[in-house]
């Protein structure tokens, strides 16, 4: 008996490895639409001074990421009427021809064991040809645009190691400065990867917005669902299945340490932070219905937000704090609601289609974006919150679990694609599509963190 | 070892069911109730020992554990009624056995919404067992919602093996 107690005791240990092991990408992205409507942009290769050259091409990383932004299309080399290290060389009248709205230019110089200084420009095309900025005599006696043409320049020095991370913060720079809009390029995502074959076969894993630097943070035996990030980025809450019941648990994306939140009888379900951070939106049936709950972290007190015998469940944040969406199937289907969480007044959201479920508040709070049903098929929408008109984005298969960028330009969600669950996104317009492929395994639950 | 052969071998009293019958809105689950309430009871064979008919029980009970549900519905439909019975048979002639009933959804919908269609599913045959008269202690439920399909496929046949409660001893 006592051999048969240790071998439990042994299991269960085994039963869960909390991990926190760089894997290799099993993300890639394929883009399936949308980029012809997006604006020209050249992407100058940086020319490298030095003897080793790094392995990661900061030039060929922003031009994705811009890619990837659906707002931006990089042009090929081969569109470039020349390739200018920085702004001096720069020919305005040449590049005013092709059409392409901004370069960027620079150059990377080994200046050390392992240090490169990072120099780069970022010039619009249409003010140094004289279009908005004051014209003036350089020191040759020609006229030329004046310095209000170079919208952003930079220089930093950093270890070769850093080049993927500062490729991104380049993309952050020069999207904010071409669209007004704060770049989301520098973020990451948490999903869960499920590999039927393996023994621990669902894996929380978490990655950087393109799918590199993947990270797993767990492995169980059992489910794991609805990752969700704290607002400050360092910390994720996930259901997990692994005591053969559902609870939430807190785990620290860094030290990959991690506590039980709740465990209550009946389901544990769908956290989400408040804004401040201070308290958790969950879905808990422990009174017999499934009912929308706030729990103050810290005390651990519980505010009950509904009560209602249908199914209530999928809470999300309002950006003010003050209300709280959910999805209530107490009309017959499920359509989203939303409650006051001080005075607990309900009201019905979304009447369009057979069902709507997962609402999310954009970032600044004026559309709601969803799963739509319509005609059987699920699929990702946005209503306007203003004009309450709706527009289904996708046209992909089995839509479910958005996720919004920090900057509301981008929706994240899992989807069919063959036979397999994989994760697509879809800008905020409905213009750009992508797919996430994996190498290996089905992907789903994606939630994109906040600004890091 | 089909279920008959375990209702045949267990000690119970049976007009129960007919409460059952009476707490069900469906007329063909009247029907099926009372085809098992006329099995007659017999006596256990004297020669197989406890542990034996326990085993015995409990492996034919799991030939049949599973029961299937409509779309986005949690109501139990009359054709399984007889497995349901003779699942609440066992379990008031063995009250120290319990049972924890698993609600699973197909994949469509959103996975946090059929978490809690799931553990609706499995809460319809957690309150049908316990009006057949099965002690509330035997009886537990779990939900795993769209997490554990049997098919990984996406057909509709797959979709209506993955609509499920599953009995699990």
């Amino acid at each position: 008996m006592t051999m048969i107690l240790k071998w439990i005791g042994k299991t269960a240990i085994f039963a869960l490895a909390v991990v926190a092991l760089q894997a290799k990408a099993s993300l890639e992205i394929v883009i399936t639409e949308g980029v012809d409507s997006a604006r020209p942009i050249a992407i100058v290769p940086f020319t490298f001074v030095g003897q080793n050259q790094p392995t990661q091409n900061i030039s060929q990383i922003v031009a994705a990421d811009l890619m990837r932004s659906g707002k931006f299309n990089p042009v090929n080399v081969m569109r470039m009427p020349q390739q200018p290290q920085n702004s001096s060389q720069f020919n305005a009248a040449a590049w005013a021809k092709t059409g392409i709205e901004a370069v960027v230019m620079g150059t990377v110089k080994e200046v050390g064991l392992d240090r490169y200084t990072i120099n780069y420009e970022l010039v619009d095309v249409v003010k140094a040809n004289g279009g908005v900025g004051q014209p003036m005599m350089n020191s040759a006696g020609r006229m030329v645009a004046g310095a209000n043409h170079i919208l952003h320049s930079s220089e930093i020095t950093i270890a070769g190691k850093l080049f993927r991370q500062y490729a991104h913060r380049v993309s952050d720079v020069i999207y904010e400065k071409l669209t007004g809009e704060r770049g989301a390029f520098s973020t990451k995502i948490a999903y869960v990867l499920v590999r039927d074959k393996q023994e621990y076969r669902y894996q929380l894993v978490v990655a950087d917005y393109d799918g590199e630097n993947e990270q797993v943070l767990l492995r169980s035996k059992e489910p794991l669902m609805s990752p969700t990030w704290s607002p400050d980025g360092t910390k994720l809450a996930y259901v997990t299945f692994e005591r053969k019941q559902s609870q939430i648990y807190i785990q620290d994306v860094y030290t990959a340490r991690r506590s039980i939140l709740t465990s209550f009888k009946g389901i544990n379900s769908a956290p989400v932070w408040s804004p401040d951070g201070r308290k958790m939106a969950m879905t808990l049936s422990k009174d017999g219905n499934t009912e929308i709950y706030v729990m103050d972290i810290a005390s651990k007190s519980l505010n009950k937000l509904t009560n209602h015998r249908a199914i209530d469940t999928e809470p999300n944040w309002a950006p003010d704090s003050q209300t709280v969406l959910f999805t209530s199937e107490r009309g017959g289907n499920p359509q989203l609601y939303t409650v006051d969480i001080n005075t607990k007044a309900t009201t019905r959201v979304t009447f369009d289609g057979e069902q709507n479920l997962a609402g999310k508040f954009t970032p600044n709070g004026q559309a709601i974006v969803m799963v739509n049903r319509t005609n059987g098929q699920y699929n990702i929408a946005r209503m306007d919150r203003t004009t309450r008109q709706m527009q289904v984005l996708t046209r992909t298969y089995l839509d479910e679990s958005p996720s919004i960028a920090p900057n509301g330009s981008m929706i994240i969600y899992s989807t069919l694609h063959g036979s397999s669950q994989v994760l697509a996104l879809v800008s905020m317009d409905g213009r750009f599509k992508a797919r996430l492929p994996a190498v290996n395994g089905r992907v789903k639950s994606p939630a994109w963190s906040p600004f890091l | 070892m089909n279920l008959n052969k375990v209702l045949k071998g267990l000690l119970v009293a049976v007009p129960v069911l007919t409460l059952a019958a009476c707490s069900s809105n469906n007329d063909t689950d009247a029907g099926a109730s009372n085809e098992v309430a006329n099995q007659p009871v017999q006596a256990v064979d004297q020669g197989m020992s406890d542990a034996e008919q326990l085993r015995q029980q409990l492996e034919a009970l799991r030939q049949q554990n599973t029961i299937y549900f409509d779309f986005d519905k949690s109501t139990i439909r009359s054709e399984f009624a007889s497995v349901l019975d003779a699942h609440a048979a066992f379990l008031r002639a063995r009250t120290t056995i319990s049972v924890t009933v698993e609600g699973h959804t197909d994949a469509r919908g959103t996975p946090e919404y059929n978490i809690a269609l799931g553990e609706r599913r499995a809460q319809s045959v957690q309150s049908y067992l316990a009006n057949l008269g099965v002690a509330a202690g035997q009886l537990s439920v779990v939900s795993y919602g769209e997490e554990k399909p049997v098919d990984a496929g996406n057909t509709e046949d797959a979709f209506a093996k993955n609509r499920r409660a599953v009995l699990v001893y």
